[in-house]
């Protein structure tokens, strides 16, 4: 749902609705240099030099800038400020949590020791200026993911910072998340209590289908829930849950698409397993102990009726579904109105607070 | 012509489950089979060079997936017999007609003289051996997507034959269907009046997931899908109905249970962006009722039989299924046990003959 109402029209407020946690909260850098101060003089004067380089190719303009109203009083960039941040929304919204997640490019750099300083600047950036602002933050590490070895080393440098829940993937990794590649930082990630998450958008050079570069954004925009079901089959046909207790957060891909995906690959899988001979069970037992989905931006039938069918079909995976708002980005989810139905109190109260209380390990 | 009269002293069928197949697979046999439609050089070159003909990869072959156990045709392929195919589903299943989907890989082929060379082989071929020999059968015509305008040009020579009813391309292609490159290909289809059928597969030779290339067979399966989400987000948004109003798209082999969310998001999303795409008057679900239909297979069914009912009625449209047996594919569900004996009658008899007599025109 868009963030505001039309001019003039009264703004519906639902009844109370809990306190929440926000699975989906961006720190946001004003520019690149909000992290010059964190980088090395060696990777300083490289950026100056040689910029930050990402395979280039998928050049597809965002729709408009992040929320207007969210812009600090400074004029910096909605968002990059935490003192307004919690002025303007985790104030007013009762956010209880917000966990952070910061959009920079050090996943997607072709040089990858680049990535990995980056990565270290991102999250020291996010210690300095955010989590230590504010007890309600909680925050993603930033790790280069194509170069295993440097993620590892930047987990073990943040793991015992307890505010850290996760570490961040991009939407589309160079290969699906479930690939062996990964393995090592699944395995740091299972030593220290630490989930996974992917959040929407973002490539290591592939479209955003499996059929080559659209033409448009709002083609770009459909897209990541395609993608995020490719990781998500990669992760459980590989065999990654049979191997590390961690669980995998997907982030701004919407969550309709869950039930039918576990429809399709338990049909394949009954036909097809003898090629995966590793898992052990039917491929929807492990989404139900390990895969979680955030809201924004959820599908919204035009019938409520449809809606509720859709959480029906969710079954027990409802206790895996984390509301977020995307704040302060265009297509942000507005807390009170982003729901296309009237939710029931208890489930309200799953989806806003204690699904992710419950994965985040959060009082 | 009716199954009584094809195949006398077979027990009459039951009238109401006439049905309508909308993917059999007629699978060429060998290269060599094709010899007769291909020129000199062509022939030379299978005997006397290591090209020897397409590269398919979208079956494994021995996967129990591509094929059912007694669909074996002697020394052929499962799929190459025209009379096993009469025996085991053209005359048991009392179809009245049933649509040949051949997957000759045509887009595997990188030399585009080849691409040109086979296709209009294989659909020589179709009508010598197919079309000609069984009226029950229509077929797909096999063009070069790879390369539009020859494409085109393909569906120009032979797509005023009566019995080819709709073009093939993979749902893998290195472009999106909407884009512009592909109009002429779109507009001969359009003009010719038949159906473009998108279906599972492909070699296009980027990979088959936005996240890169997946280890395992059954990865590629399940993520197929997702390919044909994609391509009916390009179809609409790039404008494809707009350009070509008259356009029919078939999803073949693409499962269905996954579309009702799809539309979902995607109508939302044109609610917001549909500034970046004026020519996109109305809901994305709108064209996808109007101008797509769906066939059966694979069911990709819930557990619970209510369930599926709900999907189908979230499809809010009971013009959009096709019935398809995807002969020699196996699936794990079969679609009358699975679907049809579920849904009410009127639907499920749409389903099995009305909505394809319909969108095919047949």
């Amino acid at each position: 749902m868009v963030a505001s109402a039309p001019r003039g029209q009264e703004t519906i407020r639902r009844p109370a609705r809990p306190a929440m946690i926000d699975c989906d909260h961006h720190n946001e850098l004003d520019s690149d240099a909000d992290l010059y101060p964190y980088l090395p003089e060696r990777w300083l004067e490289h950026v100056h030099t040689y910029g930050m380089r990402s395979p280039a190719g998928g050049y597809y303009p965002r729709f408009m800038p992040h929320r207007e109203d969210a812009r600090p009083p400074s004029g910096r960039k909605s968002g990059s400020d935490a003192r307004f941040t919690v002025r303007h929304f985790i104030e007013p919204e009762k956010v209880a949590y917000a966990i952070l997640i910061p959009l920079s490019g050090v996943g997607s750099q072709q040089n990858l020791a680049l990535g990995a300083a980056l990565a270290t600047a991102v999250n020291e950036w996010q210690v300095a200026e955010w989590l230590d602002v504010d007890p309600r933050f909680r925050a993603s590490i930033a790790i280069s993911f194509e170069d295993p070895p440097a993620a590892v080393a930047e987990i073990e440098r943040r793991a015992s910072d307890k505010r850290f829940v996760q570490v961040q993937f991009s939407g589309r990794p160079h290969e699906p998340m479930g690939r062996r590649k990964y393995w090592p930082i699944y395995e740091a990630c299972a030593r220290h209590g630490l989930h996974v998450m992917s959040h929407a958008f973002g490539s290591y050079g592939q479209p955003i289908t499996g059929a080559g570069w659209p033409s448009y954004y709002v083609e770009e925009h459909v897209g990541p829930s395609q993608a995020m079901q490719a990781n998500v089959v990669s992760m459980v046909l590989e065999g990654v849950f049979e191997q590390f207790p961690i669980k995998v957060i997907s982030v701004e891909n919407g969550f309709g698409w869950l039930p039918s995906l576990c429809w399709r690959m338990d049909a394949a899988w009954h036909l097809l397993k003898s090629e995966v001979p590793h898992l052990k069970h039917e491929p929807s037992e492990y989404v139900r102990g390990h895969v979680y989905a955030s809201t924004q931006p959820m599908e919204e039938p035009h019938r409520p009726q449809y809606f509720f069918q859709m959480l029906e079909q969710y079954g027990d995976l409802v206790d895996h579904i984390l509301f977020a708002s995307d704040y302060p980005h265009w297509d942000y989810d507005d807390p009170d109105q982003a729901f296309p139905v009237s939710l029931p109190p208890e489930l309200q109260q799953k989806i806003y607070f204690e699904n992710a209380a419950r994965l985040y390990r959060l009082g | 012509m009716t199954v009584e009269q094809e195949a006398p002293g077979r027990a009459p069928r039951e009238t109401g489950r006439a049905r309508v197949d909308c993917e059999i697979h007629n699978v060429v046999p060998s290269t060599e089979a094709l010899f007769p439609y291909l020129s000199e050089h062509w022939r030379e070159s299978v005997t006397q060079t290591l090209f020897k003909g397409v590269a398919d990869a979208s079956y494994p072959r021995n996967a129990p997936t591509t094929a059912r156990p007694a669909s074996k045709a002697g020394d052929g392929p499962p799929g190459s017999s025209l009379e096993l195919l009469r025996e085991q589903v053209l005359d048991p299943d009392g179809l009245e007609l049933g649509i040949l989907t051949c997957l000759y890989a045509i887009d595997s082929l990188r030399n585009p003289d080849a691409a040109v060379a086979f296709a209009s082989a294989v659909n020589d071929w179709q009508i010598a051996e197919w079309l000609e020999k069984e009226p029950r059968l229509r077929a797909s015509v096999v063009v070069p997507s790879q390369l539009p305008h020859e494409a085109a040009r393909e569906i120009e020579r032979v797509g005023d034959h009566p019995g080819f009813v709709q073009v093939l391309l993979p749902i893998r292609s290195h472009l999106p269907y909407g884009n512009r490159i592909h109009h002429p290909m779109f507009e001969a289809i359009a003009r010719k009046e038949l159906v473009a059928g998108l279906h599972f597969g492909g070699h296009p030779g980027n990979p088959p997931t936005p996240t890169g290339w997946p280890s395992y067979y059954l990865e590629e399966y399940v993520d197929m899908a997702g390919v044909f989400a994609s391509q009916v987000t390009s179809i609409v948004s790039e404008g494809l109905f707009d350009q070509f109003p008259s356009l029919r798209v078939a999803l073949l082999e693409a499962g269905f249970t996954w579309l009702p969310a799809h539309m979902w998001r995607f109508d939302k999303e044109w609610r917001n962006l549909r500034r970046l795409v004026p020519w996109v008057r109305r809901a994305p679900s709108a064209y996808i009722r109007e101008h797509i239909r769906v066939t059966v297979q694979p069911l990709d069914a819930p557990p619970d039989p209510r369930q599926l009912r709900q999907v189908v009625e979230e499809l809010e449209s009971e013009e959009m299924l096709l019935y398809a047996s995807d002969y020699p594919h196996q699936h794990r569900f079969d679609p009358e046990r699975d679907l049809l004996a579920h849904l009410p009658d009127g639907l499920a008899n749409k389903i099995r003959r009305e909505n394809a007599r319909a969108f095919y025109r047949l």
